[in-house]
Protein backbone atom coordinates (compact mmCIF):
# COMPACT_ATOMS: atom_id res chain seq x y z
CA UNK A 1 0.00 0.00 0.00
CA UNK A 2 1.12 3.54 -0.43
CA UNK A 3 1.11 4.67 2.85
CA UNK A 4 1.99 8.21 1.71
CA UNK A 5 -0.15 11.12 3.37
CA UNK A 6 -2.05 12.91 1.05
CA UNK A 7 -0.66 16.57 1.46
CA UNK A 8 -2.59 20.01 1.18
CA UNK A 9 -2.65 21.49 -2.09
CA UNK A 10 -0.32 24.38 -3.20
CA UNK A 11 -1.76 27.75 -2.12
CA UNK A 12 -2.82 29.52 -5.11
CA UNK A 13 -1.83 32.92 -4.03
CA UNK A 14 -5.03 34.39 -5.41
CA UNK A 15 -7.76 35.25 -3.52
CA UNK A 16 -11.24 33.73 -4.19
CA UNK A 17 -13.08 35.84 -6.78
CA UNK A 18 -17.21 35.90 -5.59
CA UNK A 19 -20.19 36.99 -7.70
CA UNK A 20 -23.70 37.69 -5.63
CA UNK A 21 -24.25 34.07 -6.40
CA UNK A 22 -20.99 32.37 -4.92
CA UNK A 23 -20.34 34.88 -1.82
CA UNK A 24 -22.34 32.96 0.65
CA UNK A 25 -20.96 29.93 0.01
CA UNK A 26 -17.24 31.40 0.51
CA UNK A 27 -18.12 33.96 3.47
CA UNK A 28 -19.46 30.68 5.01
CA UNK A 29 -16.50 28.71 4.35
CA UNK A 30 -14.15 31.88 5.82
CA UNK A 31 -15.83 31.15 8.92
CA UNK A 32 -15.30 26.81 8.96
CA UNK A 33 -19.05 25.99 7.76
CA UNK A 34 -20.04 24.13 4.90
CA UNK A 35 -23.69 25.68 3.36
CA UNK A 36 -24.86 24.07 0.21
CA UNK A 37 -27.29 26.28 -1.95
CA UNK A 38 -30.93 24.41 -2.10
CA UNK A 39 -33.97 26.04 -4.21
CA UNK A 40 -36.05 28.12 -2.18
CA UNK A 41 -38.85 27.19 -4.01
CA UNK A 42 -39.35 23.71 -5.34
CA UNK A 43 -36.16 22.54 -2.68
CA UNK A 44 -33.92 21.31 -5.68
CA UNK A 45 -29.60 21.50 -4.70
CA UNK A 46 -27.30 22.85 -7.54
CA UNK A 47 -23.24 23.14 -6.83
CA UNK A 48 -21.91 25.54 -7.79
CA UNK A 49 -24.26 28.13 -7.34
CA UNK A 50 -25.93 29.79 -10.04
CA UNK A 51 -28.83 32.55 -10.67
CA UNK A 52 -31.50 30.22 -11.25
CA UNK A 53 -32.59 26.97 -10.43
CA UNK A 54 -32.87 24.80 -13.23
CA UNK A 55 -36.16 23.16 -12.11
CA UNK A 56 -38.13 26.20 -11.84
CA UNK A 57 -36.46 29.25 -12.40
CA UNK A 58 -36.32 30.66 -8.66
CA UNK A 59 -33.69 32.87 -7.73
CA UNK A 60 -34.89 32.60 -4.19
CA UNK A 61 -31.56 30.55 -2.71
CA UNK A 62 -31.38 28.64 1.11
CA UNK A 63 -28.22 28.20 2.81
CA UNK A 64 -28.62 24.67 3.99
CA UNK A 65 -25.54 23.86 6.71
CA UNK A 66 -24.50 21.19 6.23
CA UNK A 67 -22.46 18.29 8.50
CA UNK A 68 -20.16 17.29 5.54
CA UNK A 69 -20.82 13.87 5.33
CA UNK A 70 -20.14 12.71 1.55
CA UNK A 71 -18.77 10.22 -0.18
CA UNK A 72 -15.28 10.18 -2.33
CA UNK A 73 -17.01 10.20 -6.35
CA UNK A 74 -13.52 10.69 -7.88
CA UNK A 75 -9.94 11.53 -7.86
CA UNK A 76 -6.51 12.06 -8.76
CA UNK A 77 -3.01 11.76 -7.65
CA UNK A 78 -0.60 14.81 -8.47
CA UNK A 79 2.97 13.84 -7.95
CA UNK A 80 4.99 15.50 -10.63
CA UNK A 81 5.48 19.27 -10.61
CA UNK A 82 4.29 21.72 -13.15
CA UNK A 83 3.95 24.81 -12.11
CA UNK A 84 6.63 26.58 -9.13
CA UNK A 85 5.36 26.31 -5.93
CA UNK A 86 4.18 22.70 -5.89
CA UNK A 87 7.20 21.27 -4.69
CA UNK A 88 6.21 21.48 -0.95
CA UNK A 89 3.04 20.18 -1.65
CA UNK A 90 3.62 16.33 -3.73
CA UNK A 91 1.30 14.10 -3.75
CA UNK A 92 -1.72 15.85 -3.39
CA UNK A 93 -5.35 14.34 -4.20
CA UNK A 94 -7.90 16.44 -6.24
CA UNK A 95 -10.79 15.07 -5.25
CA UNK A 96 -14.75 14.99 -6.39
CA UNK A 97 -17.02 14.43 -3.01
CA UNK A 98 -21.04 13.76 -3.59
CA UNK A 99 -23.31 14.93 -0.63
CA UNK A 100 -25.75 12.24 -0.59
CA UNK A 101 -28.18 14.08 2.18
CA UNK A 102 -27.77 16.99 -0.48
CA UNK A 103 -29.48 14.67 -3.81
CA UNK A 104 -26.37 13.63 -4.69
CA UNK A 105 -24.38 17.43 -5.56
CA UNK A 106 -21.05 17.70 -5.95
CA UNK A 107 -18.26 19.49 -4.80
CA UNK A 108 -14.70 19.69 -6.59
CA UNK A 109 -11.94 19.93 -3.40
CA UNK A 110 -9.07 17.75 -2.05
CA UNK A 111 -8.36 14.66 -0.29
CA UNK A 112 -5.83 15.28 2.99
CA UNK A 113 -4.17 14.03 6.00
CA UNK A 114 -5.04 9.90 5.18
CA UNK A 115 -3.08 7.55 3.17
CA UNK A 116 -3.17 7.42 -0.57
CA UNK A 117 -3.26 4.15 -0.38
CA UNK A 118 -6.30 3.55 1.73
CA UNK A 119 -8.25 5.84 -0.89
CA UNK A 120 -10.92 4.13 -2.50
CA UNK A 121 -14.12 5.36 -5.17
CA UNK A 122 -17.07 5.76 -3.15
CA UNK A 123 -15.02 5.73 -0.14
CA UNK A 124 -17.35 7.87 3.29
CA UNK A 125 -15.45 11.06 4.10
CA UNK A 126 -15.65 14.32 6.46
CA UNK A 127 -15.26 17.37 6.01
CA UNK A 128 -11.96 19.17 7.37
CA UNK A 129 -11.10 22.34 6.85
CA UNK A 130 -7.33 23.62 5.58
CA UNK A 131 -5.95 26.99 5.68
CA UNK A 132 -3.78 27.47 2.30
CA UNK A 133 -3.04 30.77 3.64
CA UNK A 134 -3.46 31.92 7.16
CA UNK A 135 -6.45 33.27 7.62
CA UNK A 136 -8.53 31.35 5.23
CA UNK A 137 -10.29 28.48 4.87
CA UNK A 138 -10.97 25.91 1.98
CA UNK A 139 -13.36 22.74 2.86
CA UNK A 140 -11.26 19.44 1.96
CA UNK A 141 -11.88 16.21 3.16
CA UNK A 142 -10.56 13.09 4.79
CA UNK A 143 -11.43 9.05 4.71
CA UNK A 144 -14.11 9.04 7.34
CA UNK A 145 -12.78 7.64 11.14
CA UNK A 146 -15.20 4.80 10.46
CA UNK A 147 -13.68 3.86 7.00
CA UNK A 148 -10.03 3.93 8.39
CA UNK A 149 -10.95 1.56 12.02
CA UNK A 150 -12.85 -0.62 8.98
CA UNK A 151 -9.72 -1.14 7.16
CA UNK B 1 -34.10 14.63 -37.20
CA UNK B 2 -33.63 17.44 -39.50
CA UNK B 3 -32.12 14.93 -42.14
CA UNK B 4 -36.11 13.93 -42.98
CA UNK B 5 -36.25 17.77 -44.54
CA UNK B 6 -33.83 16.90 -47.58
CA UNK B 7 -33.71 20.83 -48.11
CA UNK B 8 -32.43 21.43 -44.20
CA UNK B 9 -29.32 19.36 -44.08
CA UNK B 10 -25.74 19.95 -45.22
CA UNK B 11 -25.87 16.66 -46.32
CA UNK B 12 -23.46 15.72 -49.97
CA UNK B 13 -23.83 19.78 -50.64
CA UNK B 14 -20.16 20.76 -49.70
CA UNK B 15 -16.66 19.22 -49.88
CA UNK B 16 -13.53 19.56 -48.78
CA UNK B 17 -11.29 20.54 -51.89
CA UNK B 18 -7.93 21.63 -49.82
CA UNK B 19 -5.94 21.09 -47.10
CA UNK B 20 -2.96 22.69 -46.30
CA UNK B 21 -0.51 22.28 -43.18
CA UNK B 22 2.76 23.18 -41.30
CA UNK B 23 5.16 21.14 -39.88
CA UNK B 24 4.21 19.71 -36.59
CA UNK B 25 6.86 21.71 -34.76
CA UNK B 26 7.75 20.59 -30.72
CA UNK B 27 6.50 23.11 -28.50
CA UNK B 28 8.17 26.48 -28.95
CA UNK B 29 10.05 25.01 -31.85
CA UNK B 30 8.39 27.60 -34.60
CA UNK B 31 9.89 30.70 -33.29
CA UNK B 32 10.77 33.25 -34.67
CA UNK B 33 7.52 32.60 -36.96
CA UNK B 34 4.13 34.54 -35.24
CA UNK B 35 1.04 32.20 -35.70
CA UNK B 36 -0.51 34.10 -37.76
CA UNK B 37 2.04 33.37 -40.07
CA UNK B 38 1.47 29.50 -39.41
CA UNK B 39 -1.63 29.94 -40.37
CA UNK B 40 -1.47 32.14 -43.25
CA UNK B 41 0.77 29.16 -44.64
CA UNK B 42 -1.34 26.70 -44.08
CA UNK B 43 -3.83 28.73 -45.78
CA UNK B 44 -2.05 29.34 -48.69
CA UNK B 45 -0.39 25.55 -49.03
CA UNK B 46 -4.63 24.50 -48.72
CA UNK B 47 -5.49 27.31 -51.49
CA UNK B 48 -2.56 25.96 -53.32
CA UNK B 49 -3.76 21.98 -53.11
CA UNK B 50 -7.29 22.98 -54.71
CA UNK B 51 -6.33 25.06 -57.60
CA UNK B 52 -8.34 28.20 -55.87
CA UNK B 53 -6.39 31.06 -54.65
CA UNK B 54 -6.90 34.06 -52.08
CA UNK B 55 -9.15 35.86 -54.49
CA UNK B 56 -11.40 33.29 -53.73
CA UNK B 57 -12.25 32.91 -50.49
CA UNK B 58 -15.75 34.48 -49.13
CA UNK B 59 -15.49 33.11 -45.57
CA UNK B 60 -14.01 31.81 -42.32
CA UNK B 61 -15.19 29.50 -39.57
CA UNK B 62 -13.20 29.16 -36.76
CA UNK B 63 -13.13 27.22 -33.01
CA UNK B 64 -12.23 28.00 -30.06
CA UNK B 65 -11.88 31.54 -30.27
CA UNK B 66 -10.85 32.16 -33.90
CA UNK B 67 -8.81 34.66 -35.74
CA UNK B 68 -8.57 38.22 -36.84
CA UNK B 69 -10.02 37.89 -40.64
CA UNK B 70 -9.07 41.59 -40.64
CA UNK B 71 -5.76 40.74 -40.53
CA UNK B 72 -5.34 37.17 -42.68
CA UNK B 73 -7.26 39.43 -45.28
CA UNK B 74 -4.79 41.97 -45.00
CA UNK B 75 -1.82 39.99 -45.37
CA UNK B 76 -3.02 37.42 -47.79
CA UNK B 77 -4.90 40.19 -50.14
CA UNK B 78 -8.20 38.68 -49.91
CA UNK B 79 -10.45 41.19 -51.13
CA UNK B 80 -14.11 40.70 -49.90
CA UNK B 81 -15.35 37.95 -47.32
CA UNK B 82 -19.09 37.81 -46.34
CA UNK B 83 -18.79 35.04 -43.79
CA UNK B 84 -16.86 35.31 -40.45
CA UNK B 85 -17.97 33.28 -37.27
CA UNK B 86 -16.58 31.17 -34.74
CA UNK B 87 -18.25 28.48 -32.28
CA UNK B 88 -18.08 28.85 -28.85
CA UNK B 89 -15.96 26.86 -26.79
CA UNK B 90 -12.30 25.91 -27.29
CA UNK B 91 -11.12 22.42 -28.64
CA UNK B 92 -14.74 20.50 -28.30
CA UNK B 93 -15.62 22.76 -32.03
CA UNK B 94 -12.74 21.08 -34.27
CA UNK B 95 -14.94 18.37 -36.36
CA UNK B 96 -17.95 21.57 -36.20
CA UNK B 97 -16.04 24.19 -37.46
CA UNK B 98 -16.22 22.48 -40.94
CA UNK B 99 -19.94 22.56 -40.12
CA UNK B 100 -20.11 26.19 -39.42
CA UNK B 101 -18.32 26.64 -43.11
CA UNK B 102 -20.86 24.07 -44.89
CA UNK B 103 -23.48 25.47 -43.40
CA UNK B 104 -22.61 29.00 -44.71
CA UNK B 105 -22.39 27.49 -48.08
CA UNK B 106 -25.59 25.76 -47.91
CA UNK B 107 -27.38 28.88 -46.58
CA UNK B 108 -25.36 31.00 -49.62
CA UNK B 109 -23.64 33.04 -47.36
CA UNK B 110 -20.51 31.93 -48.81
CA UNK B 111 -19.07 30.41 -51.66
CA UNK B 112 -15.14 29.02 -50.48
CA UNK B 113 -15.00 29.08 -46.79
CA UNK B 114 -11.50 28.62 -44.91
CA UNK B 115 -11.17 26.81 -41.96
CA UNK B 116 -8.38 26.51 -39.60
CA UNK B 117 -6.26 25.60 -36.61
CA UNK B 118 -3.30 26.38 -35.08
CA UNK B 119 -1.68 27.26 -31.82
CA UNK B 120 2.08 28.29 -30.57
CA UNK B 121 2.91 27.53 -27.21
CA UNK B 122 4.76 30.04 -25.59
CA UNK B 123 5.87 30.74 -21.96
CA UNK B 124 2.49 29.21 -21.27
CA UNK B 125 2.35 25.00 -21.57
CA UNK B 126 -1.36 23.58 -22.47
CA UNK B 127 -0.04 21.10 -19.90
CA UNK B 128 -0.83 23.06 -16.99
CA UNK B 129 -3.37 26.16 -18.67
CA UNK B 130 -6.18 26.11 -16.46
CA UNK B 131 -4.04 27.25 -13.70
CA UNK B 132 -3.01 30.31 -15.63
CA UNK B 133 -6.87 31.32 -16.48
CA UNK B 134 -7.74 34.56 -14.59
CA UNK B 135 -9.64 34.28 -11.34
CA UNK B 136 -13.50 33.95 -11.81
CA UNK B 137 -16.41 33.12 -9.45
CA UNK B 138 -16.84 30.18 -11.76
CA UNK B 139 -13.46 28.50 -11.54
CA UNK B 140 -13.17 29.65 -7.60
CA UNK B 141 -14.70 26.37 -7.40
CA UNK B 142 -11.76 24.12 -8.48
CA UNK B 143 -9.16 26.97 -8.98
CA UNK B 144 -7.81 26.62 -5.20
CA UNK B 145 -7.92 22.48 -5.58
CA UNK B 146 -4.50 22.30 -7.73
CA UNK B 147 -5.98 20.79 -10.80
CA UNK B 148 -3.76 22.59 -12.95
CA UNK B 149 -3.96 21.49 -15.83
CA UNK B 150 -6.40 19.15 -18.05
CA UNK B 151 -4.65 15.96 -17.66
CA UNK B 152 -5.46 16.91 -13.53
CA UNK B 153 -9.45 17.10 -14.31
CA UNK B 154 -9.58 14.47 -17.01
CA UNK B 155 -8.08 11.49 -14.99
CA UNK B 156 -11.22 12.31 -12.53
CA UNK B 157 -13.48 11.16 -15.30
CA UNK B 158 -10.80 8.21 -16.17
CA UNK B 159 -10.44 6.63 -12.16
CA UNK B 160 -14.58 7.28 -12.66
CA UNK B 161 -14.92 4.90 -15.81
CA UNK B 162 -12.20 2.40 -14.74
CA UNK B 163 -14.68 1.82 -11.31
CA UNK B 164 -17.25 2.12 -13.04
CA UNK B 165 -16.42 -0.21 -15.74
CA UNK B 166 -13.02 -2.03 -14.66
CA UNK B 167 -11.28 0.04 -17.03
CA UNK B 168 -7.30 -0.76 -16.84
CA UNK B 169 -4.37 1.14 -17.45
CA UNK B 170 -3.78 -1.80 -19.70
CA UNK B 171 -6.88 -0.12 -22.28
CA UNK B 172 -4.95 3.03 -21.76
CA UNK B 173 -1.89 1.95 -22.69
CA UNK B 174 -3.12 0.08 -25.95
CA UNK B 175 -4.53 3.00 -27.13
CA UNK B 176 -1.39 4.95 -26.57
CA UNK B 177 0.72 2.37 -28.17
CA UNK B 178 -1.23 1.87 -30.97
CA UNK B 179 -1.26 5.66 -31.72
CA UNK B 180 2.66 5.36 -31.37
CA UNK B 181 2.63 2.56 -33.80
CA UNK B 182 0.81 4.87 -36.60
CA UNK B 183 2.88 7.11 -36.02
CA UNK B 184 5.93 4.94 -36.71
CA UNK B 185 4.88 5.27 -40.90
CA UNK B 186 4.04 8.77 -40.63
CA UNK B 187 7.41 10.66 -41.65
CA UNK B 188 5.16 13.81 -40.64
CA UNK B 189 4.87 12.46 -36.91
CA UNK B 190 6.86 13.85 -34.04
CA UNK B 191 7.46 10.65 -32.42
CA UNK B 192 8.34 8.00 -34.36
CA UNK B 193 10.82 5.37 -32.11
CA UNK B 194 8.13 2.51 -31.28
CA UNK B 195 6.90 2.82 -28.07
CA UNK B 196 6.69 -0.50 -25.36
CA UNK B 197 4.46 -1.55 -22.77
CA UNK B 198 7.07 -1.58 -20.66
CA UNK B 199 7.80 2.14 -21.46
CA UNK B 200 4.40 2.88 -20.91
CA UNK B 201 4.19 1.21 -17.79
CA UNK B 202 7.59 2.99 -16.68
CA UNK B 203 6.59 6.78 -17.17
CA UNK B 204 6.08 8.99 -14.72
CA UNK B 205 2.42 8.83 -13.30
CA UNK B 206 1.15 12.89 -14.23
CA UNK B 207 -1.74 12.69 -13.25
CA UNK B 208 -2.88 9.41 -11.41
CA UNK B 209 -4.46 7.38 -13.56
CA UNK B 210 -2.89 9.08 -16.06
CA UNK B 211 0.97 8.72 -17.39
CA UNK B 212 3.07 10.61 -19.74
CA UNK B 213 2.08 8.76 -22.78
CA UNK B 214 -2.02 9.28 -21.87
CA UNK B 215 -1.22 12.91 -22.26
CA UNK B 216 -1.36 14.25 -25.81
CA UNK B 217 1.93 16.16 -27.35
CA UNK B 218 2.51 19.87 -27.22
CA UNK B 219 3.01 21.28 -30.30
CA UNK B 220 3.35 24.21 -32.54
CA UNK B 221 1.66 24.26 -35.91
CA UNK B 222 -1.54 25.61 -37.81
CA UNK B 223 -3.70 23.27 -40.52
CA UNK B 224 -6.23 24.91 -42.90
CA UNK B 225 -8.76 23.31 -44.93
CA UNK B 226 -10.80 24.89 -48.25
CA UNK B 227 -14.94 24.16 -47.94
CA UNK B 228 -17.11 24.88 -51.05
CA UNK B 229 -19.79 23.54 -53.22
CA UNK B 230 -20.08 19.44 -53.87
CA UNK B 231 -20.83 21.02 -57.36
CA UNK B 232 -17.75 23.62 -57.49
CA UNK B 233 -15.52 20.56 -56.03
CA UNK B 234 -16.27 18.44 -59.19
CA UNK B 235 -14.29 20.95 -61.14
CA UNK B 236 -11.54 21.61 -58.97
CA UNK B 237 -7.95 19.99 -58.63
CA UNK B 238 -7.74 16.72 -56.30
CA UNK B 239 -10.86 14.44 -55.62
CA UNK B 240 -13.66 16.01 -53.42
CA UNK B 241 -14.16 14.77 -49.85
CA UNK B 242 -17.64 15.52 -49.31
CA UNK B 243 -19.33 16.52 -46.04
CA UNK B 244 -22.04 13.99 -45.19
CA UNK B 245 -22.16 15.92 -41.70
CA UNK B 246 -21.40 17.96 -39.01
CA UNK B 247 -22.68 18.47 -35.52
CA UNK B 248 -21.54 20.03 -32.39
CA UNK B 249 -23.27 21.47 -29.73
CA UNK B 250 -24.28 18.91 -26.84
CA UNK B 251 -26.62 17.70 -23.87
CA UNK B 252 -27.41 20.09 -20.30
CA UNK B 253 -26.42 17.03 -18.60
CA UNK B 254 -22.54 17.52 -19.78
CA UNK B 255 -22.69 21.12 -20.12
CA UNK B 256 -19.61 22.94 -18.72
CA UNK B 257 -18.64 19.54 -17.39
CA UNK B 258 -15.05 19.38 -16.63
CA UNK B 259 -15.49 22.91 -14.69
CA UNK B 260 -19.12 21.58 -13.33
CA UNK B 261 -18.73 17.93 -12.06
CA UNK B 262 -22.33 17.86 -11.68
CA UNK B 263 -23.15 15.87 -14.25
CA UNK B 264 -25.02 12.33 -13.90
CA UNK B 265 -23.10 9.75 -13.22
CA UNK B 266 -23.63 8.07 -16.55
CA UNK B 267 -23.07 10.95 -18.28
CA UNK B 268 -19.69 12.21 -15.68
CA UNK B 269 -17.41 8.99 -17.05
CA UNK B 270 -18.31 9.31 -20.88
CA UNK B 271 -16.77 11.94 -23.28
CA UNK B 272 -19.82 13.83 -23.41
CA UNK B 273 -20.08 13.35 -27.32
CA UNK B 274 -23.61 10.86 -27.27
CA UNK B 275 -25.97 13.17 -28.56
CA UNK B 276 -23.81 14.97 -30.86
CA UNK B 277 -22.91 11.56 -32.26
CA UNK B 278 -26.77 10.04 -33.05
CA UNK B 279 -27.57 13.67 -34.27
CA UNK B 280 -24.23 13.13 -36.79
CA UNK B 281 -25.65 9.63 -37.92
CA UNK B 282 -28.56 10.46 -38.52
CA UNK B 283 -27.81 13.56 -40.36
CA UNK B 284 -25.14 11.37 -42.63
CA UNK B 285 -27.60 8.38 -42.71
CA UNK B 286 -25.39 6.22 -41.64
CA UNK B 287 -24.29 3.94 -38.55
CA UNK B 288 -20.79 3.12 -36.33
CA UNK B 289 -21.02 -0.41 -38.75
CA UNK B 290 -20.06 2.15 -42.15
CA UNK B 291 -16.93 3.97 -40.52
CA UNK B 292 -13.94 3.06 -42.14
CA UNK B 293 -11.61 4.77 -39.91
CA UNK B 294 -11.85 7.34 -37.54
CA UNK B 295 -10.01 10.32 -36.01
CA UNK B 296 -10.62 10.44 -32.40
CA UNK B 297 -9.49 13.98 -30.60
CA UNK B 298 -6.46 12.29 -28.62
CA UNK B 299 -6.31 14.49 -26.07
CA UNK B 300 -5.79 11.39 -22.91
CA UNK B 301 -6.22 7.96 -23.87
CA UNK B 302 -9.31 7.60 -21.56
CA UNK B 303 -11.48 10.13 -23.40
CA UNK B 304 -10.58 7.97 -26.91
CA UNK B 305 -11.58 4.66 -25.54
CA UNK B 306 -15.24 6.74 -23.70
CA UNK B 307 -15.60 8.10 -26.83
CA UNK B 308 -15.64 4.86 -28.88
CA UNK B 309 -18.58 4.22 -26.73
CA UNK B 310 -20.30 7.55 -27.02
CA UNK B 311 -19.79 6.62 -30.88
CA UNK B 312 -21.89 3.59 -30.71
CA UNK B 313 -18.79 1.06 -31.15
CA UNK B 314 -19.10 -0.72 -28.30
CA UNK B 315 -21.76 -1.26 -25.23
CA UNK B 316 -21.21 1.91 -22.76
CA UNK B 317 -18.55 0.75 -19.95
CA UNK B 318 -17.25 -1.30 -23.10
CA UNK B 319 -14.46 0.67 -24.57
CA UNK B 320 -11.72 -1.15 -22.67
CA UNK B 321 -12.15 -4.33 -23.83
CA UNK B 322 -12.98 -3.16 -27.18
CA UNK B 323 -9.05 -1.67 -27.50
CA UNK B 324 -8.14 -4.42 -25.87
CA UNK B 325 -8.89 -7.19 -28.29
CA UNK B 326 -6.95 -5.36 -31.03
CA UNK B 327 -10.43 -3.31 -33.21
CA UNK B 328 -8.33 0.27 -33.02
CA UNK B 329 -4.88 -0.80 -35.00
CA UNK B 330 -4.63 -1.03 -38.51
CA UNK B 331 -6.14 -4.39 -39.48
CA UNK B 332 -8.55 -3.93 -37.02
CA UNK B 333 -12.14 -3.66 -37.29
CA UNK B 334 -12.11 0.37 -36.02
CA UNK B 335 -8.90 1.85 -37.35
CA UNK B 336 -8.09 5.05 -35.41
CA UNK B 337 -5.98 7.61 -35.73
CA UNK B 338 -4.01 7.03 -38.14
CA UNK B 339 -1.49 9.47 -38.46
CA UNK B 340 -0.58 8.87 -34.76
CA UNK B 341 -3.05 11.22 -33.45
CA UNK B 342 -2.21 13.98 -31.10
CA UNK B 343 -0.63 11.11 -28.54
CA UNK B 344 2.02 11.12 -31.11
CA UNK B 345 2.01 13.08 -35.09
CA UNK B 346 1.37 16.50 -33.56
CA UNK B 347 -1.54 18.45 -31.88
CA UNK B 348 -3.24 21.41 -33.40
CA UNK B 349 -6.22 21.34 -31.72
CA UNK B 350 -8.09 18.73 -33.38
CA UNK B 351 -7.88 19.89 -37.13
CA UNK B 352 -4.51 17.25 -37.74
CA UNK B 353 -7.40 14.65 -37.51
CA UNK B 354 -9.41 16.69 -40.42
CA UNK B 355 -6.61 16.42 -42.36
CA UNK B 356 -5.98 13.09 -41.69
CA UNK B 357 -9.42 12.02 -42.43
CA UNK B 358 -8.84 13.77 -45.83
CA UNK B 359 -6.08 12.16 -46.71
CA UNK B 360 -7.43 8.63 -45.82
CA UNK B 361 -10.59 9.57 -48.37
CA UNK B 362 -8.53 10.61 -51.41
CA UNK B 363 -6.47 7.23 -50.81
CA UNK B 364 -2.81 9.37 -50.19
CA UNK B 365 -2.66 8.79 -46.53
CA UNK B 366 0.99 6.77 -44.81
CA UNK B 367 -1.16 4.46 -43.12
CA UNK B 368 -4.03 4.11 -45.96
CA UNK B 369 -6.90 2.04 -45.13
CA UNK B 370 -7.91 -0.26 -48.26
CA UNK B 371 -11.05 1.65 -49.76
CA UNK B 372 -11.63 3.57 -47.39
CA UNK B 373 -14.78 5.80 -48.10
CA UNK B 374 -16.61 6.83 -45.21
CA UNK B 375 -14.44 9.07 -42.11
CA UNK B 376 -15.26 9.73 -38.51
CA UNK B 377 -13.72 13.14 -36.98
CA UNK B 378 -14.65 14.02 -33.37
CA UNK B 379 -13.94 17.48 -31.74
CA UNK B 380 -12.62 17.86 -28.22
CA UNK B 381 -14.48 16.05 -25.29
CA UNK B 382 -14.63 19.75 -23.48
CA UNK B 383 -16.96 22.07 -21.78
CA UNK B 384 -19.83 22.61 -24.72
CA UNK B 385 -19.92 22.58 -27.59
CA UNK B 386 -18.41 18.89 -28.58
CA UNK B 387 -18.78 18.23 -32.25
CA UNK B 388 -18.39 15.91 -34.92
CA UNK B 389 -17.65 15.00 -38.52
CA UNK B 390 -18.88 12.38 -40.96
CA UNK B 391 -16.38 12.67 -44.23
CA UNK B 392 -16.97 10.70 -47.45
CA UNK B 393 -15.33 9.60 -50.95
CA UNK B 394 -16.88 12.40 -53.40
ZN1 LIG C 1 -36.49 25.44 -7.96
Amino acid sequence: MDERIARHPPATGGTIVTDVWTAPFWEAAARRELVLPRCAVCGTYRMPPTPFCPNCHSQSIDWIPHDGTAVLYSYTIVDRVLIDGMEGSLPYVPAIVEFPHAQGIRLITNMVDCPIGALRVDAPVDLIWIEPEPGTALPAFTLSRQQREHD
Amino acid sequence: MTSANSSRTICNKTAIVGVGATPYYRRGESAPQTLDELVGKAILEALSDSGLNCRDVDGFAYFSGGFDTGYLMETLGIPEVRFTASLTGTGGGSAGSIGLGAAAIVSGMADVVVCVGANQQGSQRFGAITSAYPATPGNAFFGATGLVGPGHIFALLARRHMHLYGTTREHFAEVALSARANAVNNPEARMRNPLTSEEYFNAPMLADPHCLFDFCLETDGAVAVVLTTAERARDLRRRPVEVLASTHGGSRDWGRSIYWMNMPDKVFASSGHASVAARLYAEAGVGPQDIDCAQFYDHFTSQVIMQIEDYGFCERGEGGPFVADGNIRLDGALPINTDGGQLSAGYVWGMTHVREAVEQLRGDAFNQIHDAEVALVTGGPSNLPVSGLILGRG
